[in-house]
């Protein structure tokens, strides 16, 4: 009975050796992003208003031309928790936009300038234009694209991440990649024609070209016109674009925390004093 | 449920029903009068937290049912506008994607509860095999509601589990045809996973009922394994377990409720918001993270039927356990060498997990295929022949004497609660 225990045990301690061993084995994919700090992490996180509308600046301008954003409306550019542009910003910006609507009594379709209702309009028909387009690379859509990437931290910083609330996984690797395209691939790496070198991308290759240059949008607020001032308010821009009622939610959570918090406080004492003369 | 009712109404109109339909002494015998040992932990509050997430689960899910659309061209769009537009739509989504997670945690535990304490053990068997149920109920219900949002992991987790099926020798294939609705997972699979994720909800809720009468049939295990002997041995489940439970369960919503508010994409997967794309396979294809331990032992075995086997078998050989485990002595605090198997067992199936999770390639193949033997070896060889070998420790005579020491044994020292006392047991 004995040697089975130690067999056992040996078997476990073997296991233990290889799960602490294997982040190592786990690592693939991309270069790991930096943290690059966000006002919309930790427990109280909200937007900063001025980066959200800088970022959508930065959509508008550079992004929209390849990449659609189609579960955003012109409307929830004006909603509480988002940019915050105001209702006549927002109308006269969606009135700027074409989209086709119909058919009309005369059975016939017809283009009218968007309303507040509308989602945003997709720069290509169809995927196939876009990939017609693009050489081939469908752009993906930009509404949930904060969430859709991450990148992996191997067991023991995943277990970290839930602790410390880190959850800026997609935004941490957009923002390193618009800003990484000015690496060089390493020695004999060579990717297909059409492809650029960027080392967050997973497999250092990716179709879209370096797509923003220091300057290329103005900031009416001063900001820096810089491609990393650039990355990282579209970076925020495209979290809110995913997460639209993040701040809500963390709002919410911080009250919902504080009732639950006092509500077992009180139920410990009760259940204490109701316990006080039974010895358990 | 627990034999006849003290419950014994003054109120005319409560008399008058309770002659009729004697529903209200059903509860109160079951949930007020009830005996419950004193000496349960906090490992026992499980089935109380299982009870509330089951609530939570369906409450959440009828109201997303109402907002959501089985269709394979709209269902993405349709989780989306509950996230976006529904009033609280994200509350409702986000509680009921971490609730699934929360009810397999609580239900692990709850289940490890019942190894280390040898709850399942006679009389308790029946009680044992229709929590078995309940958890294959549960998973068969996860597995579809992660279908649901049809996002790339829905549709390839869908896939590679409902191929499992194509490995029936003979009639596979047709059985995998007749599953999917088709020659592949698309709209008449997501149509009828919608259906029955909606429908074995309530099933597991019946089972529920079954397990907690047959729990009241045979009273509860208890941390000393030793049977309630005396009415000294217990206390009445109101006020005593429900405070007990309560404060559990809301300990627990903390917990749940970081998940909700604060980290709540933390247990999904990034793909799962990329919409479904039978065209182009994900990088690697990975179950819910509750799945993943009977994952691994899928893939230990090289052949896919005997994958299938191992992974079926490894959830069938629970319904045996109650004969498999030869010991006398229920609880591992009297059984000193099955207490250490019990840990190595808990670590097996944790480093299962992360197996199932890593990609079957190099040494993830030779430790999942060793961590799957001992998973078997523990029910088929070590729980059989430890309950031979193994000398246990003496046990207290009563529950009682393990609570207040040698001298009170056989003694009722009934506590002096005077909220408790009229409603206690005779």
């Amino acid at each position: 009975m004995t040697h089975a225990l130690v067999q056992a045990v040996k078997a476990a301690a073997v296991a233990i050796a290889v799960f602490a061993a294997t982040p190592s084995l786990a690592a693939e994919g991309g270069a790991h992003p930096e943290k690059a700090g966000w006002s919309f992490s930790g427990p109280l996180g909200h937007f900063d208003r001025g980066q959200l509308q800088r970022g959508f600046k930065v959509y508008r301008e550079v992004c929209a031309s390849c990449h659609s954003m189609n579960l955003i409306s012109f409307r929830n550019l004006m909603e509480e928790g988002g940019p915050e542009f105001s209702e006549g910003q927002v109308r006269q910006l969606a009135s700027e936009y074409k989209v086709t609507d119909g058919p009309n009594d005369a059975g016939e379709m017809f283009e009218r300038p968007a309303r507040l209702s509308d989602r945003f309009p997709s720069p290509f028909p169809n995927e196939q234009a876009a990939r017609a387009a693009q050489g081939g690379a469908y752009p993906p859509d930009f509404s949930l694209l904060a969430k859709a990437r991450t990148y992996s931290r191997g067991v023991w910083l995943s277990l970290l991440d839930l602790v410390l609330q880190y959850q800026e996984h997609g935004p941490d690797y957009i923002h390193a990649l618009l800003t990484g395209y000015d690496h060089q691939p390493p020695e004999g790496s060579h990717g297909q024609t059409g492809l650029h070198y960027n080392p967050y991308f997973p497999g250092g290759w990716i179709a879209m070209p370096k797509p923003i240059s220091d300057g290329q949008v103005e900031y009416p607020d001063g900001s820096p016109t810089t491609v990393e001032q650039y990355s990282r308010d579209v970076s925020a821009f495209m979290m809110w674009a995913a997460e639209p009622h993040l701040e809500t939610r963390k709002r919410i959570g911080f009250q919902v925390m504080v009732f639950l918090i006092i509500f077992a406080g009180l139920l410990y004492f009760t259940k204490k004093k109701v316990w006080s003369d039974v010895a358990h | 449920m627990s034999g006849h009712s003290t419950y014994n109404p003054q109120n005319p109109v409560l008399k008058w029903f309770e002659a009729r339909l004697p529903i209200v002494g059903l509860i109160h015998s079951s949930f007020v009068a009830y005996p419950t040992p004193r000496n349960l932990n906090y490992w026992w509050t499980f089935g109380a937290i299982l009870s509330v997430m089951l609530g939570v689960q369906i409450i959440t899910g009828v109201v997303l049912a109402m907002h959501y659309t089985p269709h394979v061209d709209l269902a993405f769009n349709s989780v989306e506008h509950i996230m976006r537009d529904v009033n609280y739509g994200w509350l409702l989504r986000y509680m009921h994607a971490n609730g699934a997670s929360m009810f397999f945690i609580a239900v692990y535990i709850h289940m490890f509860r019942g190894l280390y304490y040898g709850s399942y053990k006679a009389p308790r068997e029946v009680l044992w095999m229709l929590g078995v149920v309940i958890f294959l109920l549960m998973m068969a219900t996860g597995f579809m509601g992660y279908v649901l949002p049809w996002g790339q992991m829905s549709l390839w987790g869908a896939i590679v589990i409902t191929n499992l099926f194509s490995a029936i020798p003979i009639v596979g294939e047709y059985v995998t045809t007749w599953l999917w609705g088709g020659f592949s997972v698309d709209n008449p699979t997501l149509n009828r996973f919608f259906s029955l994720h909606y429908l074995l909800p309530f099933m597991i809720a019946g089972v529920v009922g079954l397990h907690i009468w047959a729990l009241h049939v045979t009273g509860q295990n208890n941390p000393t394994g030793v049977e309630v002997k005396s009415t000294s041995d217990t206390v009445a489940f109101t006020p005593y377990a429900t405070l007990k439970d309560g404060f559990a369960v809301v300990c627990f919503f903390i917990f749940f409720a970081w998940f909700i508010f604060y980290t709540p994409n933390y247990l999904g997967h990034a793909d799962n918001y990329i919409r479904a794309n039978p065209l182009q396979t994900p990088a690697h294809i990975v179950p819910e993270w509750y799945f993943l331990p009977f994952y691994a032992i899928l893939r230990a075995i090289p052949s896919k039927l005997g994958g299938v086997v191992a992974m079926f078998s490894a959830i069938i050989v629970l319904f045996f356990l109650p004969w498999l485990d030869t010991a006398k002595v229920r609880s591992a605090k009297y059984r000193p060498l099955y207490r250490y198997f019990f840990w190595i067992f808990v670590v097996v199936c944790i480093l299962l997990g992360y197996i199932g999770a890593s990609p079957p390639e190099g040494l993830y193949i030779t430790v999942g295929r060793l961590l799957t033997a001992y998973y078997f070896l523990h029910f088929l060889v070590i729980l059989p022949v430890l309950g031979l070998v193994e000398k246990p420790l003496p046990l207290p005579a009563s529950i009682t004497e393990a609570v207040l020491g040698p001298n009170h044994g056989g003694v009722s020292v009934v506590p002096s609660s005077s909220a408790a006392a009229p409603e206690r047991r005779a």
